[in-house]
Formats: C-alpha cells, sequence, structure tokens
C-alpha cells in the first residue's frame, strides 16, 4: 500500500497527489513514469512524474480525471492509500545521460500543454538545478486549467503562458509562441521539449520540423504493464515500431506517426465512456452501457 | 473397469463452459483417483520418474494414494515439486511422465498428471501446509520473478534456511501463472494463490511492484542491500509481431495484452474496471499453448474465433489436450494459412486480413516441414480483431542494467543448466529468461537447478 501524503486539486479535473513509493522515489529520473492502482480492481494508470523528494521518499503525480478509473482517483485523499505503484518506468530524458557540457551549450525551448506540464517541471528543475536557464511556454485552454504556473516561475528563465481563449497572458496556440520567438523575436533554440495533448504535439513538431528546430516529445498511449511485456503502447517512430514503455517515452517528434498514434489513444474511448456511464449513474444504472444486459 | 484404459476424468460440458470462465477439467475424486492409482505397476526402474524434470517419485506417490494416503502423497510430492496443483494442471504430461509410462505401450499409460492434480487439491482442501525451517541461516538471496522458476527456487532455499526475498514487477505475484494462463485452465484463487502462499509459509518474503533493472539493479540489491546471490526468473515476456502491414490498427493485440487484460486485470468481470475488445470475429495467429488461451478466452467473451497457423494440425505445437478442448469449444481452425496484411478503416480499426495458403515443403532447422506459400491463393478472412500469438522474447531490462552479465543474440542470458551459475559471480538464472519460452516444468527445474548452485555457492562462503 501507498500512502497520500498530500492531494491538492490544481484545476476543474486535475488533482495533484504526493505518494508515498520510497523506490521510485530513490531511483527516479526526470522523463520516467509511474504506473499507479487505485485498488485490486482498478486499471494500471500510467502517470508522468511530476515531482520527487528522495528524503521523504515521495514521489508527486498529476492526473487529469477523464475516464471511470481516474475520476474515481480524484475522490482520494491525504491519508488514503494506492493498492500499487510501481516505477520508474521508461527512460530517464535524453539530456540527463548526456555530457553536462555539451548540455550547458545548448539552449533548450520547453512547451507545455495542458496537464503535460506536469512532466515539463522535473525537467525544467533539472536544468535549474545544473545551472542551465531555458525558456518555458505554457499553453492552456482557459485561465482556470493552468496550472503549476507559479512552480514553473521559479525554475524557468523565461516563462511564456498562453490560453487558447485569451482568458489569461498571451491568446492563442503555443505554437504562435513559438513562432513568435523564432520568427519575430529572433530567439536561437537547439532543441524544443514538447510534452501535452497528441495534437498539440503534432501541430509543435510541423512548425518546428519547418524551422528546423530538433523537438522531443513524451507519449503517453495505452499501457498495461508498462514494462515491455504487452505491446499496447506501440508506436510508429521513423518507419519502427517502438513500445513506448520501454523504447520511450520520449522520442523525436520529427519522426513519430502522430496520426496512428492518436487513433490508437481513442481505442478504448467507448468502453471507458460506458464505465463512466455506469460509474455516474451508480445504483440507478439500468442500461445503456452495453455491458451490464439492462438493454436486453 | 478396462486396466488398459484411463479413468476417464469429468469436464465440463462444451456448450456449457464455452460461455463461463470457470475450469474446464473437474479433476479425480478420491474414488476415482484411487481406482486410477492401481493401474501403476509401480516399475522397479520407473521410466516416469526419469521422464519428469523435477524427478517426482511418481510410482511412490501413486502407491500412497491408492492405499488412500493422500498427505503421505502429497509429502512425497513436496520433496520435489512446490507446485503440484498448477503442475497436475498444466505440465505436458504427454510427452514426459506418461510419455515414458510402460502401461502406455500396450493401452492408455496412467493419468499421472490428474493423479498429481488430485493429491495437491486435496492436500489444500486438508489444510497440509509446508513446514517452514525452524532457524534461518542467515544468508540473504534475492529471486527475481515470481513466475515457475523464481518460484520454486525462492522455495527450494528456503527449506535450506535462506532468507529469500523475491521481487515481482506486476502488482501480483505468480508470474505467467497469473497473467498468462487463463483461469479455466488454471483457477487464481483456488489453486495459484494457495501455491504461492504455500512458498510464502516457507519464509519466504515477496515485494511486488518492483522493476529490476529501474526500480533497483541487481548490482545494488548485492552492493546495497545485503543479497548475497540473486537469482534471475525474469522469464520471457516481449510479444513478437511479424511486421505486416496494419498491424498497429486498434483491434490488433498481442496475445499478452488480450491475456493480461484478462487474466491479470480480470477484464473479463463486469466488476474490474480494465476494458478489454472482445470482438465479433476473432483470429488468433499462431499455434502454440498461449494461442490455445487467447482463442478460448476470446470464445467465452463471445466472439467467433479462427485460429490461423501456417503449418498443419500435425505441426501445431500445442498441448493436444488443449487443441482438443479447443476443437469441442467451437475454435475453428484455419491451417496452411499465413497472414499477409491486416486491413485497416479510417477510424484505425480491423477490418479483415488478407492471408495465403501454405503447403508444407521439406523439413527445416526445427525437424518441421517448411510452410511454403502457394501462389495466387490470397484471400481475405473477415474479422474485426487479430490476436498476435507468435512467441515471446527475454526482456533486456535486466541485461542491459546489470554489469557483466552476458546474452546471447536472441537476448538470453547464459548460464550453466545444472547450476544456473552466469557470468557474474553470485548471479545465477533460469527458466525462459535463459532458454526463451518453453514450459512452467521446464522453468521449474531451472529454478530448482538454480537453488542448488546457490546453496553451492553460498556455503562455499
Amino acid at each position: 500500500m501507498y500512502k497520500i501524503l498530500k492531494a491538492e486539486k490544481l484545476a476543474e479535473k486535475i488533482y495533484l497527489m504526493d505518494v508515498e513509493a520510497p523506490r521510485v522515489a530513490k531511483a527516479c529520473q526526470p522523463g520516467e513514469f509511474v504506473i499507479v492502482m487505485m485498488d485490486e480492481k482498478g486499471e494500471r494508470i500510467p502517470l508522468t512524474i511530476c515531482d520527487f523528494n528522495r528524503e521523504q521518499g515521495s514521489v508527486t503525480i498529476v492526473f487529469q480525471s477523464v475516464g471511470a478509473g481516474t475520476e474515481k482517483m480524484a475522490n482520494l485523499k491525504a491519508g488514503d492509500y494506492f493498492a500499487d505503484v510501481v516505477g520508474p518506468l521508461g527512460n530517464p530524458s535524453e539530456f540527463v545521460k548526456e555530457d553536462l557540457e555539451e548540455v550547458k551549450k545548448k539552449k533548450y525551448l520547453f512547451v507545455a500543454g495542458g496537464v503535460g506540464t506536469a512532466p515539463v517541471y522535473p525537467q525544467v528543475r533539472w536544468m535549474r538545478e545544473h545551472g542551465i536557464d531555458v525558456d518555458v511556454i505554457i499553453g492552456a485552454k482557459t485561465k482556470n486549467l493552468l496550472i503549476l504556473e507559479d512552480k514553473l516561475k521559479e525554475q524557468a528563465g523565461n516563462l511564456y503562458v498562453t490560453t487558447d481563449d485569451g482568458s489569461y497572458e498571451r491568446k492563442g496556440m503555443v505554437t504562435e509562441v513559438i513562432k513568435d520567438l523564432v520568427v519575430n523575436q529572433g530567439k536561437k533554440y537547439d532543441v524544443c521539449v514538447a510534452i501535452g495533448p497528441m495534437i498539440m504535439m503534432k501541430f509543435v513538431c510541423l512548425l518546428t520540423k519547418d524551422l528546423n528546430l530538433p523537438t522531443v516529445v513524451s507519449l503517453n498511449p495505452i499501457m498495461v504493464d508498462g514494462t515491455g511485456m504487452c505491446g499496447a503502447c506501440r508506436v510508429t517512430v521513423g518507419g519502427e515500431v517502438k513500445f513506448a514503455c520501454v523504447d520511450g517515452p520520449e522520442f523525436d517528434g520529427h519522426l513519430v506517426n502522430f496520426d496512428e498514434a492518436m487513433k490508437r489513444q481513442q481505442m478504448y474511448k467507448s468502453e471507458e465512456g460506458r464505465a463512466q456511464l455506469k460509474l455516474q449513474e451508480g445504483d440507478t444504472h439500468h442500461g445503456g452501457c452495453g455491458m451490464c444486459g439492462g438493454d436486453n | 473397469m478396462d486396466v488398459l484404459k484411463k479413468v476417464p476424468v469429468r469436464e465440463q460440458d462444451p456448450k456449457v463452459r464455452a460461455t463461463n470462465f470457470e475450469e474446464v477439467c473437474l479433476g479425480y475424486n478420491e474414488e476415482e483417483a484411487m481406482a486410477e492409482a492401481t493401474r501403476c505397476i509401480k516399475c522397479k526402474n520407473p521410466k516416469c520418474v526419469a521422464g519428469c524434470p523435477v524427478a517426482i517419485d511418481i510410482p511412490g506417490f501413486i502407491k500412497e494414494v491408492e492405499k488412500g494416503n493422500h498427505a503421505e502423497a502429497a509429502r512425497v510430492i513436496a520433496k520435489s515439486s512446490a507446485l503440484p496443483a498448477v503442475c497436475g494442471r498444466v505440465c505436458p504430461q504427454e510427452s514426459q511422465c506418461e510419455g515414458k509410462c510402460i502401461r502406455g505401450i500396450k493401452g492408455e499409460p496412467v493419468s499421472i498428471g490428474k493423479l498429481e492434480r488430485f493429491v495437491a487439491d486435496w492436500a489444500r482442501e486438508n489444510g497440509i501446509v509446508p513446514e517452514k525451517p525452524e532457524k534461518t541461516n542467515g544468508k540473504k538471496v534475492a529471486v527475481i520473478g515470481s513466475g515457475p522458476s523464481g518460484l520454486t527456487c525462492a522455495g527450494d532455499l528456503a527449506k535450506l534456511g535462506y532468507e529469500v526475498t523475491i521481487f515481482e514487477a506486476l502488482h501480483e505475484p505468480g508470474g505467467v501463472l497469473t497473467y498468462g494462463i487463463p483461469e479455466f485452465r488454471l483457477p487464481k484463487e483456488r489453486v495459484v494463490q494457495p501455491e504461492i502462499d504455500n512458498v510464502r509459509k516457507l519464509g519466504v518474503t515477496i515485494e511486488t511492484n518492483v522493476v529490476i533493472g529501474k526500480s533497483v539493479t541487481i548490482d545494488e540489491l548485492l552492493d546495497e542491500e545485503g543479497f548475497q546471490a540473486v537469482f534471475i526468473g525474469s522469464g520471457a515476456g516481449l510479444p513478437m509481431f511479424m511486421g505486416i502491414p496494419g498491424e498497429n490498427a486498434n483491434g490488433v493485440f498481442s496475445a499478452n495484452e488480450y491475456l493480461t487484460r484478462s487474466n491479470l486485470m480480470k477484464a473479463f468481470r463486469d466488476d474490474y474496471d480494465t476494458p478489454i475488445v472482445a470482438g465479433k470475429k476473432v483470429a488468433v495467429v499462431g499455434g502454440g499453448n498461449v494461442a490455445m488461451d487467447a482463442a478460448r478466452t476470446a470464445l467465452r467473451l463471445g466472439a467467433e474465433v479462427h485460429v490461423v497457423y501456417r503449418r498443419s494440425e500435425a505441426e501445431l505445437p500445442a498441448r493436444v489436450e488443449e487443441v482438443h478442448h479447443a476443437k469441442e469449444e467451437g475454435i475453428i481452425f484455419d491451417l496452411l494459412t499465413n497472414p499477409l496484411e491486416i486491413f485497416v478503416n479510417d477510424n484505425g480499426w480491423v477490418t479483415g486480413m488478407k492471408c495465403i495458403r501454405m503447403e508444407l515443403g521439406e523439413p527445416d532447422a526445427s525437424g518441421r516441414r517448411r510452410p511454403i506459400e502457394i501462389e495466387g491463393s490470397e484471400f481475405v478472412i473477415d474479422v474485426d480483431t487479430v490476436i498476435m500469438s507468435l512467441g515471446t522474447s527475454p526482456n533486456p531490462l535486466i541485461s542491459a542494467t546489470t554489469k557483466g552479465l552476458d546474452i546471447n543474440k536472441r537476448k538470453c542470458i547464459i548460464a550453466e543448466e545444472s547450476t544456473g551459475k552466469t557470468s557474474k559471480d553470485g548471479v545465477y538464472a533460469g527458466g525462459d529468461a535463459v532458454t526463451g519460452a518453453a514450459t512452467v516444468i521446464l522453468a521449474m527445474e531451472a529454478g530448482r537447478a538454480g537453488a542448488r548452485g546457490i546453496d553451492e555457492y553460498l556455503s562455499g562462503q
């Protein structure tokens, strides 16, 4: 059992939790992820690690409640437990393994979208700890969905915030900020790290390809075990099939087949939606989900 | 009673069982077991024992069953096997003990597997548990993986007095017994969990959710956590795909994924959250035991199921009993057929699979006749789900993170067969991690060898 030390609602449907997981906290690096299970009957849910505290033996996870599983998870409070937390899984970000002097020579641009801001945070924090100033763009649909702005402000060199509806700071998509920085302001970047919804990463990559800016993306596809066993997370990268859990989760964004990845992400949407319906209706549920037999 | 024939074993009716996940084979009751036991002629030089990878004293335990001393029979088996209720169900007895049985020359061999199962089930139902050694020798051994080889190795070492901790990557122990083999062949709560509990009762600790190579490395276990030896029984978990067009479509799964969803995550039950695509018409590609398990799972979830295999029935690697059960339940076998391409609609879902007919040519390296495509024989199977069951290979996570651990070109760990000794001092390995995908009982044999090797190594220190 893994105790929840802190539970906080960051924004509409977005939650942050500090969870006791000493082995993960000791070993984890920016870029890696965990899999959590709320209880014995829950799903195995992959979540990127937002932060970690090696002394306290805890990791911070951030998730958006999108399906039946995460909806239930959102109700957990400090003092409650996750049945299972396993990790760290996947590979650390490329720069963690690179020669530090080489990393210091490069100018990094981080692009975070929505709940994808969470996995960007430990990477930016790592940069700050190693004395590297990086630029960070956070994009959110609207002001109420913006997360971790203050935490990132502490760690970033320049922070740019944009909202799709213009309810806060700049108005527009993250791609417009990238264009503004690179084309209008003439900023030079050597590496872009973009993490967010699949559709955002796709459009960032289309743009950075034009700008000739190498771009790393972090994929969070459907997974079961997270250790290379099931192949549910397979993605096509540069024409080759890769498993996001053991070969990723970070890949060269210019080589990822996003269209296929987006279709694969939809796979259980109908099943998930059905489970959601059942959950919301509770005892009054009597059909419509296609699973309970109430339709017959 | 016809002495040339086995006492028949009761099974669930095929029509009924095709719609549920209850165990197919119901096993012998006491009367049936004692009757079957009389068929054993107690050979002086028993060939069956030689045919058993862990050399169970087969005539010895059968003699006790015949007399009604089932507790004693359980003790005889326990000397050689930690997982008799599992082995009685999933061992390929026809090619091992029963394949060597003298009775089998003129008639049917003694039903050794069903007798082993009877004894193990009887022992469990009557509360017989293994005895924990009085005190430990204070030496710590880490076992990686809680599948058949890890459980066997851990059990043997615990009996010798070692303090053993098993590290398991998933949230439930058991390895392939838990995530791979379906409920209808190997019930989890009734059979697998009690056998794992028996290993725990010997004093073994099981720590779940630890991915060796990620959460902690073997070098850290040896240098920082005080373990004096390590046994790697991490299995062969990476699924293979064919590399044909359309294979990443929605509705194409590895058998590992499909079975893990159903067995480990219990997606077949409404009260568990994990979803599974049931499919209306499913093709399972491959002919091994795992393919049969996936096919019969899909059938129980309500699909019409085709097993697509490129050779003929004679070459099917699955056990005869599994193929027989699958056919009885209504699985359709499309033999001498090989997939070429999976058709995909605009939303990314499978709409069909293009196949080609095959014929058998000369024997290949495996000794089986090589399948050759028949030109111009392409045709399309109308399916919405495809399950690839083409075998698995060892996970490189451990070998890639352990200094000085040699692997071969198939990514299998190189280890001595009789001791499990690897190229790294204090590190032993066995089971599918060494051999590539094989059987439960061979993994158990390797776990036993590893325990012997580790005991020799640590006794000398």
